[in-house]
C-alpha cells in the first residue's frame, strides 16, 4: 500500500465515526468534552453551528451518529450522543446574545422560502445574518412543519420548538403564516432573487383495499397526527390498529394511547429485523404496552352496516437466507382483528400540485423533483429544494444539512458565482501533549455501560397528551456518559522517521491496532496484522518505510480506543495524540 | 510511567485458547519501565508464548532478582506465583523452589548485571545442576536501574552515554552457559518476536536449564551511537544462524520444509522443535564447535542469534539426584519427617 495521506481532511474525519456519520458533521467529541467541563452554553453553541436545533435534535434526532459510534464496536452500545446534546440544551444559559444577528445594512437580495419547516428555517438562519431579506411562506398558522404537526408533544414539547425557531425568526425573518403558496408561477413573478422550496413530503400513503371507502374511522397517519397536534381531535376508539411499523407508526400508537386507546396493536407484515422504526422508538412504544404483531399482511377492511368493525389479515411465512434477505414468502392463513379505528402509517410522498409543470422545473414519475445532490438547485436556475421536498422523506438533520448547502448555492447564485464554487472542508491538528504522560483530554478508558434515559412513570405520563416522557439525564448520568466517549477526534499521528521499531506501541495497545510488518497489498495486509482487520469500512493507516528495517507501521483504525498509550510508550515521540478539528464552510464563509 | 491502566477494552476478534483465556488474561500490571525499553517487548513475547502454549497461569512460578529486568515479572501473568529475590540470588531461590515443587513451570527473569556481575556464581551453579527452568537474561549491557553503569556483558570499546569506552573483557552468557552445562542455549533480540516467541516456547518445553540471552536495548542509558547493545547496532549486526520453530504435542506441522535442511528434535513432553539451519556450517548439537563458531563470529562484530546449543538428553537436577516422582510439596508429612526412630536408625547406620 502507498503511505496514507493524512493531509486530506477526509482521513482523520472518517476516524471520528460520529462526526462522519452525522449529515451536518457535528463536532460530537468536542461538545461532549465541553459538557464534561460544565460548559453547557459553549457545547450548545458548538452544536448550533452545524445542526441549528440542538434542543430539538437532542430529543428527536434520527441520530445516525449513534450506530456509527466507535464505542459500539468496542462495547456494543454507542455513546448516548443525542441525549448528551439535550444535556447541553437543558443546562445552557440564556444564549440569545451569542446568536448571529442581521446586519443593519441589507445586501439588497430577497429570497423566498416555501414552508416554515427545519429546511427553510436553516436557510433563513444562514442567510439573514449575511444581509439577505428572507420571506418564509407557511400554509399553516404555526412554524415548525412536521416537527410540530407530526412529532408528538410528549416527545418534543412545543416550548422547545418555539425557543429554537424563534432564535431564527427573531433575527428578522419576514414570516408569513397562513400563507400557502398556491402557484409557483405567481411567486416567481414577484421577482425574488432566489426561491427555496422547503415544503416537505406532505402526502400520507393510501392503502387501497376492499372496504377502504366505506368507513370514516380509517385515518392517514400524518394527517391524523396533525389533527391531534392542532387539537381538532381529542379521542379515539378503544381498539386501534396501526398499519406499518416505521417511526410514524410508533408516534401513532403512542398518541392513540393518550387519546383513549386501550388495546393498540401495530401490525407488521414482516419479522422484527425488517422493521423501519428505530430501536429506541420501538422500545419506547413497547414500554407503553403497545403490542407489535408480526407477519400479518392487511387484506381487507371489514365493514358491517356501514361501520368499521375490524381488519382481515393474511398470515405470512418467510424464507430468509443467511444474509438476512427474504428469498420467498407464502400465505399460511387468515386472521381477523376487531377494532374501532385504523391508522395507516405506511409512508409519505412528495406532492407539488401548486408547481405548474411548464416552469422548467422537472419532476420524475413519482412527483419527485430533479434536484442536484450538491447544489440543491432544480432544473430551473434560481429555484432550490431542500429537506423532504428534495429527495423524499428523510429526517430533521438531513433537512438542516440540505438547508446549509442550499444556502451556499443561493448565495453563490445571488452573487453571480458558479454554484459549484464551494469551499472544501479544511482541518486543523494540534498536539494534546501536556506533560510526559499527560494529555489535554481524558484518555483513561471508562468501561461503564450506556446510561438509560429516565422516563416519567407509566401511570403518570398518560394523564395529558403533552407530558414529555423523557426526563433528561441526571447529573450522575452525565458524568458517567461523557466519559464513555473515547475522543476519536484525538488522532494517533505517526512520524515514521522517528520510529526505532522497539515495538513498545504494539505491545501496549489494548486492542491490537498496531503492527510493524513488510508492506503488501491492502487485502494481504489486512490478514497479517496483530489482529486481522475484518471491518472493510474502517481504513488502514500505512506509514512510509521505517528507517531501520524498511518495514512499515500499519494501524487498523477499527477499534482504536484513543487511549494514547502508544504515544505514552513511544520513546522517540514517533506517535503523538493530535486533536483534529474539521472546519466546515457555511454560506457566510463564501463571502 | 503511564498514569492510566491499560484499558479493559479488547479487540472483538480476540482469540481464546483451550482454557478459554485470551492473551490479555496473561497480562500483569502496567509497566513502570521507560517508554521503549526492550524489556517490555520481552514481556509481550512472554505473554504471547504463555497464551499460545495454553499454560494455566497458576502452574507457573516467576522468579527474579533486582534490576529493571527483574521488575518485569510484575507485568505478566498476574495470576501466577512469584518471588523477587535479593540481587543476583534468584538462582538459589529457583533451585529451592524447584527442589520442593518439581511440577511447576519455572521462569527466571534476570539482567546482565543480576546474572553476570553480582550473581555470576549462583548463575553458574543453576546451569551446572541443569535445573529445569527457563532462565531469561534481558541483556542491555548496563545496570539500567542504577542509571547506566557498564555491566559485565558490555563489549570492549562500547561507549557509555557520556562517550567513555568500556575496557573490561565481557562475559558472554551464551558461551558461559555452553561451558557450564546449560542444556538449551539460545540468543535473541527483544525487537524480533518472530524469532523470540518460538524460542521462549521451546525453552519452556525443554526439560533442563534453558538459557535465553535476549539483547534488550536500554533506551535511556544505552541506545546511543557507539553502543553495541542499541536497537540500531543490534539490527545492523544481527546474524541468525539457526531458526527454531516450535510445535506443541499432538499438533500437525503446517510449515513446509525442504528435505534435509531441517532437523526435528522431539522433547520430553512430545513437543517438537524444527531447527532450520541458516548458517550451513553451524552445528547446534556439538558443544565445542558451537562455542568456536560463536566466538569467531562475535569477534567480527556479529550478534549471533538463534538456538545455539541443545542437548535434550542431559538429565536435570531431579533425575541426577534420583528424587521421588511426587513433588515434595505433595508428600505426606510422615514421609517427609518419618520420626525420631527413623532418625535414630539412620544415625545408627553411620556408626
Ligand atoms: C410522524 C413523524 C415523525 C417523525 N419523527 C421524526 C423524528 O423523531 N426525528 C426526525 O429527525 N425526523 C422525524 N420525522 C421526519 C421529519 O419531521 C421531517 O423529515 C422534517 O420535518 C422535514 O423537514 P422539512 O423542512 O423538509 O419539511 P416539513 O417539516 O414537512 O415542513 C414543511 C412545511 O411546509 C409547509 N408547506 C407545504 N406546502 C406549502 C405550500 N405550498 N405553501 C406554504 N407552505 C407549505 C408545511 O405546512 C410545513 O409546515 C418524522 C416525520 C413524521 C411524519
Ligand atoms: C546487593 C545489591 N547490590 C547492588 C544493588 C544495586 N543495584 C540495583 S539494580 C543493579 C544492577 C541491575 O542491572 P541488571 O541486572 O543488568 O538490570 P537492568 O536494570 O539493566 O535491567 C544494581 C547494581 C542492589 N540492589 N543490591
Ligand atoms: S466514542 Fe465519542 S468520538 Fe468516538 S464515535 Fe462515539 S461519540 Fe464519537
Ligand atoms: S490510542 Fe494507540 S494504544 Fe490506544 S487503542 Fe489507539 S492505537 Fe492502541
Ligand atoms: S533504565 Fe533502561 S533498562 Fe531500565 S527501564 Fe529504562 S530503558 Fe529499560
Ligand atoms: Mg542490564
Amino acid at each position: 500500500m502507498k503511505p496514507t495521506d493524512t493531509s486530506h481532511p477526509d482521513y482523520y474525519h472518517k476516524v471520528v465515526d460520529c462526526q462522519w456519520g452525522c449529515p451536518a458533521h457535528t463536532n460530537v467529541p468536542e461538545y461532549i468534552r465541553l459538557i464534561a467541563n460544565g460548559q453547557f452554553s459553549d457545547a450548545y453553541m458548538l452544536n448550533r453551528e452545524s445542526n441549528v436545533f440542538p434542543a430539538i435534535l437532542g430529543r428527536v434526532c434520527d441520530r445516525p451518529c449513534e450506530p456509527a459510534c466507535r464505542r459500539r464496536r468496542v462495547d456494543e452500545k454507542p455513546v448516548a450522543i443525542c441525549r448528551l446534546k439535550r444535556v447541553a440544551a437543558d443546562h445552557r444559559d440564556d444564549i440569545t446574545d451569542r446568536l448571529p444577528t442581521a446586519p443593519e445594512q441589507k445586501n439588497g437580495k430577497r429570497v423566498a422560502c416555501i414552508g416554515a419547516g427545519c429546511a427553510s428555517l436553516t436557510v433563513a438562519n444562514d442567510l439573514v445574518p449575511m444581509g439577505y431579506e428572507v420571506v418564509i411562506y407557511e400554509a399553516l398558522d404555526k412554524t415548525g412543519g412536521l416537527m410540530r404537526t407530526n412529532i408528538p408533544a410528549f416527545r418534543l414539547p412545543g416550548k422547545v420548538l418555539d425557543e429554537e425557531i424563534n432564535y431564527i425568526v427573531d433575527m428578522g425573518v419576514d414570516l408569513r403564516l397562513n400563507s400557502p403558496v398556491n402557484s409557483m408561477q405567481a411567486l416567481l413573478e414577484e421577482g425574488y432573487d432566489a426561491v427555496f422550496v422547503g415544503s416537505g413530503a406532505p402526502k400520507g400513503k393510501e392503502l387501497n383495499l376492499p372496504g377502504r371507502d366505506a368507513a370514516d374511522r380509517i385515518h392517514i397517519g400524518i394527517e391524523w397526527l396533525e389533527s391531534v397536534a392542532f387539537e381538532h381531535l381529542d379521542s379515539i376508539g378503544e381498539k386501534v390498529l396501526i398499519i406499518g411499523v416505521g417511526n410514524t407508526a410508533m408516534d401513532c400508537c403512542r398518541t392513540s394511547l393518550r387519546l383513549g386507546g386501550k388495546d393498540v396493536k401495530v401490525m407488521a407484515r414482516k419479522p422484527r429485523e425488517f422493521f423501519k422504526a428505530s430501536d429506541w422508538e420501538l422500545e419506547d412504544a413497547e414500554e407503553e404496552q403497545v403490542e407489535i404483531v408480526i407477519n400479518h399482511s392487511p387484506k381487507e377492511f371489514v365493514i358491517k352496516e356501514g361501520k368499521l368493525v375490524g381488519m382481515l389479515f393474511e398470515q405470512m411465512e418467510y424464507d430468509i437466507d443467511e444474509n438476512g434477505r427474504i428469498t420467498d414468502s407464502r400465505v399460511t392463513g387468515e386472521k381477523f382483528f376487531p377494532c374501532d379505528d385504523v391508522i395507516l402509517a405506511i409512508g409519505q410522498e412528495n406532492a407539488f400540485p401548486w408547481i405548474e409543470r411548464d416552469l422548467g422545473i422537472e419532476f420524475d414519475q413519482w412527483d419527485v423533483p430533479a434536484v442536484d445532490a450538491t447544489t440543491f438547485q432544480s432544473t430551473r436556475a434560481g429555484v432550490f429544494f431542500g429537506g423532504d421536498s428534495a429527495f423524499g422523506p428523510k429526517n430533521i438533520i438531513w433537512a438542516v444539512e440540505h438547508g446549509h448547502q442550499a444556502s451556499i448555492s443561493i448565495h453563490n447564485y445571488c452573487q453571480k458565482r458558479e454554484l459549484t464554487d464551494r469551499l472544501p472542508p479544511t482541518m486543523n491538528l494540534h498536539s494534546t501533549k501536556m506533560g510526559i504522560h499527560e494529555w489535554s483530554y481524558s484518555n483513561d478508558y471508562n468501561p461503564a455501560s450506556r446510561r438509560q434515559m429516565p422516563h416519567v412513570e407509566l401511570k403518570k405520563r398518560f394523564k395529558k397528551i403533552n407530558i414529555e416522557v423523557e426526563l433528561g439525564f441526571t447529573l450522575d448520568q452525565v458524568i458517567t456518559e461523557v466519559e464513555r466517549c473515547m475522543n476519536c477526534d484525538v488522532q494517533t499521528a505517526f512520524f515514521d522517521k522517528l520510529c526505532i521499531e522497539c515495538d513498545a506501541c504494539i505491545d501496549i495497545c489494548p486492542v491490537d491496532c498496531l503492527t510493524i510488518t513488510h508492506n503488501g497489498s491492502e487485502q494481504d495486509l489486512r490478514q497479517r496484522l496483530s489482529a486481522p482487520a475484518e471491518n472493510p469500512e474502517q481504513d488502514l493507516f500505512v506509514s512510509g518505510d521505517l528507517p531501520h528495517t524498511g518495514r512499515v507501521m500499519v494501524k487498523d483504525e477499527d477499534v482504536c480506543v484513543h487511549c494514547g498509550l502508544c504515544a505514552e510508550r513511544c520513546p522517540t515521540g514517533a506517535w503523538d495524540m493530535q486533536q483534529f478539528k474539521l472546519d466546515i464552510p457555511f454560506a457566510e464563509d463564501h463571502q | 510511567m503511564s498514569y492510566i491502566s491499560k484499558p479493559v477494552a479488547r479487540h472483538p476478534g480476540q482469540k481464546k485458547n483451550s482454557l478459554g483465556l485470551t492473551a490479555r488474561d496473561y497480562e500483569g500490571g502496567m509497566s513502570t519501565l521507560c517508554a521503549g525499553c526492550g524489556h517490555d517487548s520481552i514481556t509481550a513475547a512472554l505473554i504471547q508464548a504463555f497464551f499460545e502454549l495454553e499454560v494455566p497461569p497458576h502452574r507457573v512460578a516467576k522468579l527474579s532478582g533486582i534490576g529493571c529486568s527483574s521488575k518485569t515479572p510484575a507485568y505478566f501473568l498476574s495470576a501466577s506465583h512469584g518471588l523477587n529475590s535479593v540481587h543476583g540470588r534468584m538462582p538459589s531461590i529457583a533451585t529451592g523452589a524447584n527442589a520442593a515443587c518439581s511440577d511447576l513451570t519455572y521462569v527466571g527473569i534476570s539482567g546482565d548485571g543480576d546474572s553476570l556481575s553480582i550473581g555470576l556464581g549462583q548463575f553458574a551453579h543453576a546451569m551446572r545442576r541443569n535445573l529445569n527452568m527457563l532462565y531469561i537474561i534481558e541483556n542491555n549491557g548496563v545496570y539500567g536501574l542504577t542509571k547506566g553503569q557498564f555491566s559485565a556483558s558490555a563489549d570492549i570499546g562500547s561507549k557509555s552515554k557520556r562517550g567513555v569506552p568500556n575496557r573490561f573483557e565481557p562475559i558472554d552468557p551464551v558461551l558461559t552457559a555452553i561451558a557450564m552445562g546449560g542444556s538449551f542455549v539460545a540468543r535473541s533480540f527483544s525487537g524480533d518476536k518472530q524469532q523470540l516467541v518460538p524460542l521462549i516456547k521451546a525453552g519452556m518445553a525443554h526439560k533442563g536449564f534453558a538459557l535465553l540471552d535476549i539483547i534488550s536495548p536500554c533506551v535511556t542509558f544505552n541506545d546511543h551511537d557507539g553502543s553495541t547493545k542499541s536497537y540500531k547496532y543490534t539490527r545492523d549486526n544481527f546474524t541468525e544462524v539457526t531458526h527454531a520453530d516450535f510445535v506443541p504435542p499432538a499438533q500437525e506441522i503446517t510449515i513446509k520444509y525442504d528435505q534435509g535442511s531441517v532437523q526435528p528434535v522431539t522433547l520430553h513432553d512430545g513437543s517438537r522443535i524444527y531447527l532450520r539451519k541458516i548458517a550451513e556450517d553451524y552445528d547446534p548439537s556439538d558443544r565445542s564447535s558451537a562455542s568456536a563458531y560463536i566466538q569467531s563470529h562475535q569477534e567480527k562484530g556479529e550478534v549471533v542469534t538463534g538456538l545455539l546449543y541443545m542437548n535434550s538428553d542431559a538429565p536435570d537436577m531431579h533425575a541426577t539426584n534420583q528424587t521421588v516422582a511426587t513433588p515434595l510439596r505433595d508428600q505426606d508429612y510422615s514421609v517427609l519427617c518419618p520420626g525420631a526412630d527413623a532418625l535414630k536408625a539412620l544415625q545408627h547406620g553411620y556408626r
